[in-house]
């Protein structure tokens, strides 16, 4: 909402400086965006009169004039206007003029010196809807209505002195979209007297009854319409002060009849509309709702179609308007309209939303009905349009309003709680001071209640008047205190392990990302994931802002998958990320998905597959997750998005025989498909499981009292057997006393048969209850050597 | 003998002093002190001497033999502390090579700032209460008193996966199921991951953070959110930060009101940062609409309680100069490793 000052003006009788304005009214709920002075952008632009006009003497297109701005001399000008001569007065840029579209400075054209510059509509930033007798090519002539005096600023001149103050005003307060409105909230915050006059005219003898019937249909809909007539209509611009305020408040002046139904919707805030009678046919207005298969093409000339639901105005024959959001076709001013019907009515707000929704339609009649008007302000806003069309000399006012009204009088009501108000804001306010705030708000306390006025559309409960109340006390004035009791503040285990699970990934070098956890369904596609596979079935969103961003991730890889292509691309180097994030899980239709957490990892630029499991193997360490086994993923593998991962290098990762997740090389196709031109690794690990397999409560082990005995044995065996199974075989052979079984080294080529392989343990032993002596230690390797010769390897000589 | 005594005494230290390494220096050892050495040799004619000069002989020969050895061990130690030395000049290096590179992994600024965000409420006894992002049209609107048909709904873009299923627009939706989970007093706060149908760019995300916090009590009072929220913005950002409360309009409290924080820049004069207003608009609050608690089962005339949401990246990218939010979500590494 754009508010005029010079229209404020009409109700607030105080000069407030503008600064002060916009801050108060900010504090006490009417938001100011922004304000701005007409013609700011203008300087050093004066009116000037043409005493002499001349033929440039090397230019057939320029003229050289001699222009007397109110100073001791003329001063020259040469200008290819041709819509000027002598005596007309003038707006003169002089030489260190400001214009919107740049400075202005004295020159030689064609060797005669020219020391400014006449203007036209357009280099001052206005438009022929501003002055429409003035030539939209020329130079602006100055005409009777803009009395100026020589070397005034062009600003005063042309009445372009308002300041326009744009309101962010929330959806609650529609009655604050309105001159009259942000008027009360003026008065209310600044203390100050505020009254609306009764608009007055006078009607001729005859009566609108005899020329037009209205028939409200759905008066549940339409609670309130009031329908005035004016005749012998003379079409033609507004006035000059009409179309300035017009203009202040953002809204294009058009004619006489237009701009007196926008200005009493900008001061009254209640939407009007004007009929040619001559479209009206049999002179019947009827409100009903639309019928099945009825079209409108409405005013911005757009055929519609209307469905059961939407409320129309309609003539004997046809819908002649969609109520409340805009006019038909031939509803608008035309040049030759003789008689007009005006409209001002209170539609039903729901009905208006969900009808200037259904035709993606948004007008500034709908935006105000569609939030609940004043059910009350319908007839005098049509007296105020009377008064105005009598003060215009628009046409003849027909004798009598119809006014169908089905509103009833009840008031909203609360009770007065002085007590209870202090007692929920913090404050002390007097029970004085709280009446008054209410009553210069258009509240009435009476009885112990509160009466909210017929436009506070808003008003329910106790705290709705406690919000009034400090408003105008001052948000500000309310003091600070710290509520009182004691709470148990902590995290959760769950929250907790989290925390751990992300600093254990910085400690181990990886850095975090954050990505959308809605991806497109070709995501899918790119990692290879089978087309039958359930993970395709994901929560769907029916409204998205594109494909890529449509459906809830089912899995998290594809995700970090575009992280790694899209640093790599980056030309980073190297990446080690990780992300702790949600997948989203569908289940029944009509119930929500389940949201899992899962962590992802992704790394490349000089790493291998090891380096991610060193990660992982690191990951548990900190968390205390024991007996992890990784094995190589089977076909009916828990996580079907293994089909990123290179068969033969992956794997996936179990503590306790509890399935942790996945991890592994991108498959050389995946890698092809998202541009990464290395080898990357990824992994996907889920954070529920990981938390059930985390010691939890950790104990201390004593350390050891004796030395550890240490046997170091390089075995021969088939390449295929996983080094996983040998160790295992080995720590059960050892028993008990094992401390450590560390591979340290895996041999093939040389002295090697072919299918082959040479794999060296270094197996530590040790006892708590004594050191062990050679004889047991020699125990335990025969054990062991017996124990793997079962399994295949041998010692190898 | 007393004069080959001596002799062997001024050879040794003669010795000595020629000696340049280690090993000599023990060959020196072996050759004047050692079992078949010198002074041995001289000492074994012991017995052919008379019974009065042999004591003085035999002190003679220990002030010898512990000269020598002192010599020894003094002449050992400047030999070690030479080579020493020499070994230590030798194993000099560039200090100004670069070091070797460690890989180092750092928490996403979001993550940095939103558990500061965390620490400071659980500071003032605040738990950390999670909530569903893909959620039912009732808790994100219906049981904030936005029922179908609200205006305000138009305001939150948002996504929807059936008509009653909708991707959660702000956190505040968390609010309904802790109410209908805990009995007051309720201290919690709600941070997570909301959706809304923005288009992406430099100011804006279809999705984004928020951290929503809900206070219900006797006795609670609006003086105790103005309270609340100046020492969560002290902590936040510094003693001197200066906050103010505005009115607005929230469906879900009553009163309402966006929370402004002194511009940093200017300090309240207005700059371009502030858009000229001297503060920068952070975030919502107010006292928890009556309606709402009704709807959970809370009686409105016992208890009160407020609410207020903050969105995370407005914070995070004021904190961090960033202009330009899509950086948060493009994870490049070059932004990453700056954190």
């Amino acid at each position: 909402m754009n508010l005029s000052m010079n229209w404020l003006s009409d109700y607030i009788k105080k000069d407030i400086p503008i600064k002060e304005y916009c801050h108060a009214l900010t504090m006490s709920g009417s938001k100011v965006e922004a304000y701005e002075q007409e013609g700011s952008k203008i300087s050093k632009v004066v009116v000037g009169k043409i005493l002499a006009k001349a033929q440039h003497e090397n230019a057939d297109a320029l003229f050289v004039c001699q222009v007397d701005i109110g100073a001791d001399a003329p001063i020259q000008i040469v200008t290819n206007a041709k819509n000027v001569k002598e005596g007309d007065l003038v707006p003169v840029a002089l030489d260190g003029a400001v214009l919107p579209e740049g400075k202005i400075k004295k020159c030689k054209m064609r060797g005669v010196e020219s020391f400014g510059m006449f203007c036209g509509l357009d280099t001052l930033g206005l438009t022929s809807h501003d002055f429409p007798n003035a030539d939209p090519d020329g130079v602006l002539v100055l005409d009777d209505e803009c009395p100026a005096a020589l070397g005034q600023d062009i600003q005063s001149a042309l009445g372009y002195n308002d300041i326009s103050v744009e309101f962010e005003i929330t959806s609650n307060r529609p009655d604050c979209l309105s001159v009259i409105g942000l008027a009360r909230e003026t008065a209310a915050t600044f203390n100050l007297p505020f009254s609306v006059p009764e608009p007055t005219f006078t009607a001729g003898g005859d009566n609108i009854n005899d020329l037009l019937k209205i028939d409200v249909q759905n008066p549940e809909l339409c609670p309130h319409y009031c329908a005035g007539m004016v005749r012998n209509v003379k079409i033609a611009p507004s006035p000059r002060w009409m179309r300035a305020r017009l203009r202040a408040s953002g809204v294009r002046p058009i004619n006489n009849l237009v701009d007196i139904t926008n200005y009493v919707m900008l001061e009254y805030g209640q939407p009007m509309h004007a009929f040619d009678l001559r479209f009206v046919e049999d002179s019947t207005i009827t409100v009903r709702t639309a019928k099945a298969g009825e079209t409108i093409t409405t005013l911005d000339g757009v055929e519609r179609a209307l469905s059961e639901e939407m409320l129309v105005i309609a003539d004997s024959k046809k819908p002649i308007g969609v109520a409340g959001v805009m006019g038909g076709e031939y509803s608008g001013m035309m040049d030759d309209t003789t008689t007009v019907v005006f409209e001002s009515a209170y539609f039903e707000p729901t009905q208006i939303r969900r009808t200037a929704k259904a035709l993606g339609m948004r007008t500034d009649a709908s935006l105000r009905y569609e939030k609940g008007l004043d059910p009350h302000s319908a007839k005098q806003a049509l007296c105020r349009a009377f008064q105005l069309v009598e003060a215009l000399g628009a046409g003849e006012i027909v004798g009598g309003i119809i006014d169908v009204d089905n509103t009833t009088d009840a008031r909203a009501s609360v009770p007065f709680d002085p007590d209870w108000t202090n007692s929920f804001l913090g404050t002390e306010i007097s029970e004085d001071a709280m009446k008054d705030y209410l009553t210069r708000l258009g509240f009435t306390v009476e009885n112990g209640m509160v009466y909210a006025p017929s436009f506070r559309v808003d008003i329910e409960f106790k705290a709705d008047i406690a919000e009034e109340i400090a408003r105008i006390y001052g948000y500000d004035n309310i003091p600070s205190t710290v509520f009182k009791g004691v709470a148990e503040a902590r995290l959760t285990e769950e929250q907790k392990f989290a925390r751990k699970v992300e600093s254990a990934m910085t400690a181990l070098g990886c850095s975090e990302i954050a990505t959308y956890s809605f991806i497109s369904p070709k995501y899918y596609d790119k990692i290879n994931l089978p087309a039958d596979s359930a993970l395709r079935k994901s929560v769907t969103i029916t409204n998205p802002l594109g494909e890529d961003t449509s459906v809830m991730r089912t899995t998290i890889l594809p995700s970090m998958l575009e992280i790694l292509a899209r640093n790599y691309n980056f030309r980073n180097d190297s990446a080690k990320l990780f992300e702790l994030s949600k997948e989203y899980i569908p289940t029944a239709p009509d119930k929500l998905p389940e949201e899992v957490q899962r962590l992802s990892i992704g790394l490349y630029g000089g790493v291998d597959f090891y380096d991610l499991k060193g990660i992982l193997e690191g990951l548990f360490r900190i968390l205390h997750i024991e007996k992890v086994s990784f094995a190589r993923c089977t076909e009916d593998c828990l996580f079907v998005e293994v089909s990123a991962l290179h068969p033969g290098r992956s794997a996936v990762v179990s503590a306790n025989g509890v399935v942790l997740g996945i991890l592994g090389e991108v498959h050389p196709d995946v890698l092809e498909t998202y541009g990464i031109g290395e080898k990357a690794y990824v992994a996907k690990l889920c954070v529920p499981e990981l938390f059930a397999a985390a010691e939890q409560e950790i104990t201390y082990r004593p350390l050891p009292k004796y030395p550890a005995t240490t046997r170091d044995l390089s075995l021969l065996c088939d390449d295929e057997i996983p080094v996983a199974e040998l160790e295992e075989t080995i720590a059960s052979a050892v028993g008990n006393i094992l401390e450590s079984v560390k591979l340290f080294d895996v041999y093939k080529g040389k002295q090697i048969a072919e299918g082959k392989k040479s794999v060296s343990y270094s197996i530590s032993m040790r006892s708590h209850e004594g050191t062990l002596t050679d004889e047991q230690a020699d125990a335990a390797m025969k054990r062991v050597l017996k124990a793997l010769s079962a399994r295949g390897a041998e010692l190898r000589m | 003998m007393k004069q080959q005594l001596e002799q062997i005494e001024k050879s040794a230290k003669e010795a000595l002093c020629g000696c340049a390494s280690l090993a000599e220096l023990e060959e020196l050892r072996i050759r004047f002190l050692g079992k078949k050495g010198e002074l041995t040799a001289v000492l074994k004619q012991m017995g052919k001497l008379s019974a009065e000069e042999r004591p003085v002989i035999g002190q003679l020969a220990n002030q010898v033999r512990s000269d020598i050895e002192t010599a020894l061990s003094e002449r050992t130690a400047q030999l070690k502390s030479a080579a020493q030395a020499e070994k230590i000049k030798a194993e000099s290096i560039d200090v100004t090579l670069p070091g070797k590179e460690q890989s180092v992994g750092r928490l996403h600024p979001l993550t940095t700032v939103m558990r500061e965000i965390e620490e400071i409420f659980i500071g003032m006894g605040f738990s950390i209460a999670d909530g569903p992002e893909v959620e039912y049209d009732y808790y994100n609107f219906e049981a904030l008193n936005l029922p179908q048909g609200h205006p305000a709904r138009d305001t939150q873009d948002t996504f929807y996966i059936t008509e009653n299923i909708l991707l959660r627009t702000q956190t505040s939706s968390v609010q309904a199921h802790v109410m209908e989970q805990q009995k007051p007093p309720i201290r919690v706060i709600s941070p997570g991951r909301v959706y809304r149908s923005d288009a992406v760019d430099a100011t804006h995300s279809p999705l984004f953070h928020q951290i929503e916090g809900l206070v219900i009590d006797k006795g609670i009072t609006m003086a105790d959110l103005k309270g609340t929220l100046e020492m969560l913005m002290k902590r936040l950002y510094g003693e001197d930060c200066k906050i103010r409360l505005r009115p607005h309009h929230f469906p879900f409290t009553e009163p309402s009101a966006e929370v402004d924080v002194m511009c940093f820049h200017c300090h309240g004069e207005g700059c371009r940062l502030c858009k000229n207003e001297g503060y920068i608009e952070l975030l919502g609050a107010g006292m928890v609409h009556p309606k709402v608690l009704v709807n959970c089962g809370i009686d409105p005339e016992v208890y009160s309680g407020f609410a207020f949401g903050l969105g995370l990246e407005r914070i995070v990218m004021r904190r961090y100069s960033i202009q330009d939010m899509r950086l948060l979500y493009e994870n490049d590494l070059r932004f990453l490793s700056q954190f």
